[in-house]
């Protein structure tokens, strides 16, 4: 009886640790895709998830729009914002200095993050509370799986899945892996490499926004420095599972989602987020091209 | 030479309190100055001069305030507090070492984020250890900071580091900036000195931490995030890196900001991000680029040397 | 014949492809050897080998000095350059920021003795020993004719002036081993000519054993004693200027390559 008991709550816990490394799946895919195009960790895309939040949570509480249309807004708008972001600050550096474009991503995420906390002040909103379906749960054995977490699983399965057709499929999908693995050659192949670059920001900053509503929805609270830790542990999960892979950051999300859970779950739920560091720090020294890479070499 | 122009400032800055004319309110802003000055030279020889981009320096500001605190509050003298700031500084630069053996083989952006993630762990330390009392923080740090010890740490650690810069060692730390590859093929352990340069940076962060301890009197672990961390890097970025009168002068411009922002805390920090991002566009050396102020302006005029030079 | 150094079936591979396949070489004291072949044969791999950027997968690599053995192959670079190997770079590996002084002053750091308390207070043998790096730095600048730019920016020299600034840098660690890669690349004849004979001078001036990477054929030819040829990683051909210029494997290499005088 006991054993099944510790199974319920197992269970659940992956459950849970699915959410959760749903929406760091998400968002690492964004970090991944920008790094595998211009090897920029855009510090950014953590502000871009905090404003889907926030449009969903305007579309939802003033607009009176639904779920769906929420979220594609906050994806469309989420689109804009990441293009925009990379002509006006990233563009004119990109032959800087690695360490310039760095700062400046630092400069960028800041300005949002602020700029949002100056315009509707620091504190909390909550998302409308789900009607219908979404506020159902369901029992499965001792689990109790909320209609919510079926949604997150439902949702980001579908971008993934649009995600990989674009992706494998299309040729700007092409364009983003021959741009990745080598600009110059892409360029000279008459690939427009600065229209690859603006979707790969597109498709990043949408996943981002999505990500931002799906929290919403399911933590139901939002503010403006929201972005700021879930968008570091997402990043730890895209370097674990591999920077600039996009099975990497899918891996990573799901990964750094279970520890998370387990740590708080079954262990110091203090330490959890500490533990998210030292995996980074781990993987940075011991193997800094993530699960699923192959190291790199810098020509003498 | 720099000397006198130290004592100059001192024998200033001692006639402005004893009159009267540097009241409570000046004087925290000084301090506050201070502090930040310190914080930018030291972050500024990690990585304006030896090129390692290091995004957790207030980390290191904390170790450095909290040891000092529970050192001061258990011995509150003067000696107290001496003993407190020095072992405050080198239990920085002991955790510098530790931290930057592992970290400082990995470059760039890596170092970076790998940096961010230390002070993260730190902090999240500080914020669950007993001793440190966790969000609520330590109270009652007896104030030792007065004029005397605020202007006498400032200077040591601009000449200090200063002098450091201008060694071998310091030659050293901006030949690897310069190119880690062919510094190596002149026989310098890149990672010796990086790791070096990490640990007398994070040494001053420490003393940096004791002072804001001991004139603030109180600490909280949310001090020392990443924001702290930021404030630090927009000094030495707008000052120019590379530069310690390019840091110094930053420090005192944004000073001068931040008492007109007072009222907007979140203005401040969105000006901080344009800032960033503008001065990385125009101009990214900063406004000193690599060049140093030469402290002779007192005869006259201010002359620009060449950096590299002593 | 005592040999400086001694290299043994040197191998490394990239991922799949082979850059340098069993190399054997040496060289005595006081020669001056070549290291050609067409581009991308490896040439400038094995200098990086030789130096400790790369690890080898297979061979050994000794330096024979003042008696002593030393194997290279498992050293870090800055090791392998106190031993005694110096070198420079294809593409110009100058401190652009530095000054001329300063890329000389830091090549000279392995014989300064004072400490970091003395760095940073300035106290003990800091100013006799900086004073002494100025002296031997400017010395040595004199030599290439540098020291009228000692306090210029290394970006702002002349190429011609940047290449005989990274030799001097060299020179200033005091090597026994020189490895020179490339250094009349960009080079026109007359500066070509000025190169030759400086290297030369320096040979017989500070005792040096000089393996040399290069294209232009007339500086081979003129002052090396002998000449290894690669050519996709493997040597295929060893001996006197005179006779791999006639060795047919060696023109078929370089066939299609800009002929040589």
């Amino acid at each position: 009886m006991k054993e099944d008991f510790y199974m319920g709550q197992f269970l659940q816990q992956i459950f849970n640790s699915i959410s959760i490394g749903s929406i760091y799946a998400l968002i690492a895919l964004g970090y991944t895709m920008v790094y595998g195009i211009i090897r920029l960790i855009n510090f950014a895309h953590a502000s871009v998830y905090m404003l889907g939040a926030y449009i969903g949570y305007f579309a939802m509480t003033y607009f009176g729009l639904g779920f769906v249309p929420s979220i594609l807004l906050a994806m469309l708008i989420c689109m804009i914002v990441g293009v925009l972001i990379e002509k006006i600050a990233y563009k004119p550096l990109r032959n800087a200095a690695r360490i310039a474009v760095l700062i400046t991503a630092i400069g960028v995420s800041m300005f949002i993050e602020y700029g949002m906390m100056f315009l509707v002040k620091a504190n909390v909103r909550s998302y409308p509370p789900m009607s219908g379906f979404l506020a159902k749960s369901f029992s499965v054995g001792a689990m109790t799986i909320t209609a919510q977490q079926i949604l997150i699983l439902a949702v980001t399965i579908i971008l993934m899945v649009v995600l990989q057709i674009v992706v494998k499929t299309t040729r700007t999908g092409k364009a983003m892996r021959a741009v990745s693995q080598d600009r110059e050659a892409a360029e000279l192949m008459g690939i427009d490499v600065n229209s690859t670059i603006s979707f790969t920001f597109a498709i990043g900053s949408a996943l981002a926004g999505a990500a931002g509503v799906l929290v919403g929805v399911y933590y139901n609270s939002i503010n403006p420095l929201m972005g700021m830790l879930p968008g570091l542990k997402a990043f730890v999960a895209a370097v674990f599972g591999g920077i600039g892979l996009i099975p990497g950051a899918v891996l990573g999300g799901y990964f750094i989602g279970a520890v998370e859970v387990f740590v708080a779950g079954y262990g110091n739920s203090m330490y959890r987020d500490a533990v998210v560091f030292a995996i980074l720090i781990l993987v940075l020294i011991l193997k800094p091209a993530g699960l699923l890479g192959k190291s790199g070499r810098e020509k003498v | 030479m720099k000397y006198i122009f130290a004592l100059l400032v001192f024998a200033i800055g001692q006639l402005l309190v004893v009159t009267g004319y540097l009241n409570d309110y000046l004087f925290s802003t000084l301090t506050t100055l201070c502090i930040n000055i310190i914080l930018a030279v030291s972050l500024n020889l990690i990585t304006g001069f030896t090129g390692q981009f290091s995004l957790g320096h207030a980390g290191f500001m904390s170790i450095g305030g909290y040891v000092c605190a529970l050192i001061s509050m258990r011995i509150p003298t003067v000696p107290g507090f001496l003993l407190g700031v020095l072992t405050g500084a080198l239990a920085a630069a002991f955790v510098g070492f530790i931290v930057g053996l592992p970290t400082l083989r990995l470059k760039g952006d890596y170092l970076a984020i790998a940096t961010l993630g230390m002070a993260e762990i730190i902090r999240i330390i500080f914020l669950n250890l007993k001793i440190t009392n966790g969000a609520a923080g330590l109270n009652g740090i007896p104030q030792f900071v007065d004029w005397m010890w605020l202007s006498l740490f400032t200077f040591s650690s601009i000449i200090l580091i200063s002098n450091f810069i201008r060694s071998a060692h310091g030659r050293a730390c901006v030949s690897i900036r310069e190119d880690e590859i062919a510094a190596e093929s002149i026989g310098i352990h890149a990672t010796k000195y990086k790791v070096t340069a990490f640990v007398i940076g994070a040494f001053f962060a420490g003393i940096a931490g004791g002072l804001y301890a001991s004139y603030f009197y109180f600490l909280r672990p949310t001090l020392f995030g990443f924001s702290r961390s930021i404030d630090i890097l927009v000094i030495v970025v707008l000052g120019g890196i590379g530069s310690l009168s390019g840091s110094v002068i930053a420090a005192i411009l944004l000073a001068l900001i931040s008492t007109y922002l007072q009222a907007f805390p979140e203005l401040r920090m969105v000006f901080y991000a344009v800032a960033l991002v503008v001065i990385m566009i125009v101009r990214p050396q900063g406004l000193m680029g690599s060049k140093e102020l030469s402290l002779d302006l007192l005869k006259g005029f201010g002359r620009k040397r060449q950096r590299g030079g002593s | 014949m005592n040999k400086v150094l001694d290299v043994r079936k040197l191998s490394k591979s990239f991922g799949g492809l082979a850059a340098v396949t069993a190399v054997n070489l040496h060289l005595n004291k006081g020669e001056l050897v070549g290291l050609i072949g067409p581009n991308g044969a490896g040439k400038t791999t094995c200098f990086n080998l030789l130096t400790g950027i790369y690890e080898p997968d297979k061979g050994s690599i000794s330096l024979h000095r003042d008696g002593q053995e030393y194997s290279l192959e498992k050293r870090k670079p800055h090791e392998i350059c106190r031993l005694g190997v110096g070198r420079t770079f294809q593409n110009i590996r100058l401190f652009r920021d530095l000054t001329v002084l300063d890329n000389v002053r830091t090549a000279m750091n392995r014989t300064v003795k004072y400490g970091l308390f003395s760095a940073l207070f300035h106290i003990g043998s800091y100013h006799r020993e900086e004073r002494e790096l100025i002296e031997k730095s400017m010395e040595l600048l004199k030599i290439f004719e540098l020291d009228g730019k000692a306090l210029e920016l290394a970006k702002n020299l002349p190429y011609g002036e940047q290449r005989h600034l990274e030799i001097a840098r060299a020179l200033a660690t005091e090597p026994a081993l020189l490895l020179l890669d490339e250094p009349a690349a960009g080079m026109n004849p007359a500066e070509t000519a000025q190169l030759t004979r400086t290297i030369e001078w320096i040979r017989k001036r500070f005792d040096l054993t000089i393996l040399l990477i290069e294209h232009d054929m007339s500086l081979v030819m003129k002052i090396c004693e002998r000449v290894y040829v690669l050519d996709y990683g493997m040597l295929i051909a060893e001996g006197t200027p005179e006779v791999i210029k006639n060795n047919p494997r060696v023109v078929k290499a370089y066939l299609g390559e800009v002929a040589y005088a």
